[in-house]
C-alpha cells in the first residue's frame, strides 16, 4: 500500500508495525467492521417494524390474526436463539430456492428432496452458481440481516406489546367516549403514548442485538470474528509478515470495541430516556418536573 | 445393518460423555438416532447450567455485595467485572478465554508439583469457566439492583429491634434482596441454559465428536440438509428444560415470599434477554 512497506522483511520496529497494521487483509479487517454497524443499521429498523407488526397483531380483536401475533412472540421464548438462527438461514435458503424452482422449472420431474439431497434445477440456485463471489456475499448478508430481523422482531414484539398494555387504559376509553374511532385511538392516543413505555425494553434490546452481532460469523459472513481469526494465526515465514499467534491479541481489540460500543449506547439510552420522559405521567417524568421547579 | 429403536437408544444415548458406539450414525439419520443423540447432547447443556448456575450464585452475591461497599478498592474492581462481562458478547468471550487458557505453558512446577494446564482448554472446564464467570456478573447486576431497591422501612425496623452489622444483613437485607431479585434471577438461570448453546460454536472445540444438543443437531442438519426435524427437536428439549427451570425457581419463589399476603407476591414472568 505504501512504497516503504514495498519489502516487509526489511523493515522493523515502528515501520512494521505500520505496514503491518496496513496491509490489504487489515484493511479489508477495518472494512468489516462496517460489515457489523451496516447489519445493526438495517436490522434495527426491520426489526422494530416487525416488532411493531407482530405487537398490533397479538392485539388483534380477529381470532386467528391474534394468535399469529401471539405465536411468534412467544416463538423465542422457552428456545435458545442460536437455534433460529442456525435454522432460518437454511430454511429461508431453501424456501427461497423451492419458490424460485417453481417459477422457474415448472416441467422440472425430479423430486426435489431426494434420500439426503436437496436439488432444485440449476436455474433456481440462489445465487447462480457462475455469480461472482460478491453476489454470493451479499446474498449471505441478506439472509442474515432477515433472520435478525425476524429473530429480534419476535423479541420487539414482546417488549411493544407489554408497552401497549402499559399506557393507561383510562386515556384510550376517553378518547373512545370523544368518539374517536379504533383506528384514530391506536393512531393518536395509543401509539405515541406507548414508546416511554417501550424505551427500557428497547434500550435493552439493543444491547443485545449489538452483542449479538458477532454470531454473523456462524451464520458464514466475513465479520470481524472471522478476521481476527484469520490474521491472528500464527504465520510462517512464507508469509509477508510472519508472526506467532497473535489471536488472542485480536479478540482482546474485539472486545474493547464492543465494551465501547455497548457502554456509548448505555449513555445515549440514558439521553433518550430523559428526553421523552418530559411532561409523561410517570416517575421519571415526575422527578424531571421537580427539578425544574 | 440397520438398528432398532432400542438399540439406538442403547448405542447413543451416552455418546455424548463417551459412552456407547464410537461412531456417529453414518446413514439412515431415522427420527429415533435425532432424538436420542440430541437429547444425549443436552446433558452437556445441564452440566454446564447446573454446575455455572449454582458456582456463579455464590460469585453474584459476594460481587453484589463488593458493589455497595464503601471503599473504591473493593467497589470499583466489582464494578469493572460486570461491566466487562456484561458489556461484551459471551461468543467474543469464549473465543478470548480459549486463546488465552491455550497460550498458557503447557506445564510448570509449583513447590515442587508437576502441573499440567492443557485440561484448561478443553470445554468441560474452559467453558464453564466462562460460563461461570458471566452469569455470576449477570446475576450480581440483578442482586445489587435488589439490594438497593429494599424498602427503607424495613431497614429501620430491623434496626428499631436492634439488629446491626451482619445479623441485619443476613436476617433482613440478604433474604429480601433473594425475594427481591428472584423473579429476575430466574430470567438469567434460564437464558444461561439457553447460552450454553453456544459453547461448542464459539473457540472449543468438541473433542471426539462430543457436543451439546446444538451440536448434534447441527451434525443432522448438515448430514440430511434437512433443517425442519433436529432444530425442532432441539427446541422440544429446551422448551421442557425451560418448564422445568421455571418450576424449580418458582418453588424457591413460594419459599422466599411465604410470609406475604397472596397479593403481595412477586410473580415471575419471563422476560427476554437471549443472545448475551
Amino acid at each position: 500500500m505504501f512504497d516503504a512497506c514495498a519489502d516487509p522483511k526489511a523493515i522493523e520496529g515502528l515501520t512494521w508495525a505500520f505496514c503491518y497494521l496496513t496491509s490489504a487483509k487489515h484493511v479489508d479487517f477495518y472494512w468489516s467492521f462496517l460489515t457489523v454497524l451496516a447489519l445493526l443499521a438495517i436490522t434495527a429498523p426491520a426489526a422494530l417494524a416487525m416488532g411493531f407488526l407482530g405487537a398490533t397483531a397479538a392485539r388483534s380483536h380477529i381470532p386467528p390474526v391474534s394468535f399469529a401475533g401471539k405465536v411468534y412472540i412467544w416463538m423465542v421464548r422457552g428456545v435458545p436463539d442460536i437455534v433460529f438462527f442456525l435454522f432460518f438461514v437454511i430454511a429461508l435458503d431453501q424456501a427461497i430456492e423451492w419458490t424460485t424452482h417453481q417459477i422457474v422449472c415448472p416441467d422440472w420431474t425430479e423430486p426435489i428432496r431426494k434420500g439426503l439431497e436437496f436439488r432444485v434445477c440449476p436455474e433456481a440456485k440462489v445465487p447462480l452458481a457462475k455469480s461472482p463471489a460478491i453476489v454470493h456475499q451479499i446474498y449471505g448478508f441478506f439472509l442474515a440481516v432477515v433472520t435478525f430481523a425476524i429473530v429480534f422482531g419476535a423479541f420487539a414484539a414482546n417488549v411493544i406489546y407489554g408497552a401497549m398494555n402499559a399506557v393507561p387504559h383510562a386515556q384510550l376509553e376517553t378518547a373512545e367516549a370523544y368518539g374517536m374511532s379504533r383506528a384514530q385511538v391506536f393512531r393518536r392516543i395509543l401509539v405515541p403514548q406507548m414508546w416511554v413505555y417501550a424505551l427500557p425494553g428497547l434500550g435493552n434490546l439493543w444491547m443485545i442485538l449489538i452483542k449479538a452481532t458477532p454470531l454473523l460469523f456462524l451464520l458464514g459472513v466475513k465479520d470481524i470474528v472471522y478476521y481476527a481469526r484469520e490474521l491472528g494465526g500464527s504465520k510462517t515465514q512464507v508469509y509477508e509478515y510472519p508472526h506467532g499467534d497473535w489471536r488472542l491479541w485480536y479478540f482482546l481489540g474485539l472486545m474493547v470495541f464492543y465494551l465501547a460500543f455497548t457502554r456509548l449506547s448505555e449513555i445515549g439510552i440514558g439521553r433518550l430516556t430523559r428526553r421523552l420522559s418530559h411532561g409523561q405521567a410517570t416517575a421519571a417524568g415526575e422527578a424531571l418536573r421537580k427539578a425544574a421547579a | 445393518m440397520t438398528m432398532t429403536c432400542w438399540e439406538t437408544v442403547q448405542g447413543y444415548a451416552l455418546r455424548s460423555i463417551g459412552i456407547g458406539e464410537p461412531l456417529l450414525p453414518k446413514s439412515d439419520f431415522t427420527l429415533c438416532q435425532q432424538f436420542t443423540l440430541i437429547g444425549s447432547g443436552l446433558i452437556w447443556n445441564l452440566y454446564f447450567g447446573i454446575l455455572a448456575l449454582t458456582f456463579g450464585f455464590f460469585l453474584a452475591n459476594a460481587i453484589a455485595l463488593a458493589r455497595t461497599a464503601r471503599s473504591p478498592w473493593v467497589r470499583k474492581p466489582a464494578e469493572w467485572f460486570v461491566f466487562v462481562f456484561r458489556g461484551s458478547p459471551l461468543f467474543i468471550q469464549f473465543f478470548l478465554a480459549y486463546e488465552a487458557l491455550v497460550l498458557l505453558p503447557k506445564e510448570f512446577t509449583l513447590f515442587g508439583a508437576e502441573i499440567s494446564t492443557s485440561w484448561t482448554t478443553r470445554a468441560w472446564a474452559g467453558a464453564l469457566l466462562v460460563l461461570f464467570l458471566n452469569t455470576a456478573a449477570y446475576s450480581a447486576e440483578i442482586f445489587f439492583g435488589a439490594l438497593k431497591s429494599i424498602p427503607k422501612g424495613d431497614l429501620e425496623a430491623a434496626e428499631a429491634y436492634g439488629l446491626t452489622g451482619w445479623k441485619k444483613f443476613i436476617r433482613i437485607e440478604w433474604p429480601t434482596m433473594l425475594r427481591l431479585g428472584w423473579p429476575a434471577y430466574t430470567n438469567e438461570a434460564i437464558f444461561l441454559f439457553h447460552a450454553t448453546t453456544l459453547v461448542y460454536f464459539s473457540g472449543f472445540p468438541a473433542f471426539q465428536q462430543k457436543g451439546d444438543a446444538l451440536y448434534y443437531a447441527n451434525f443432522f442438519a448438515d448430514k440430511t440438509f434437512n433443517p425442519f426435524i433436529p432444530y425442532p427437536i432441539v427446541a422440544f428439549y429446551f422448551i421442557l428444560l425451560t418448564l422445568l427451570v421455571t418450576t424449580l425457581y418458582g418453588l424457591v419463589n413460594r419459599r422466599l415470599n411465604r410470609h406475604l399476603p397472596s397479593n403481595q407476591r412477586q410473580k415471575i414472568r419471563l422476560r427476554p434477554n437471549l443472545v448475551r
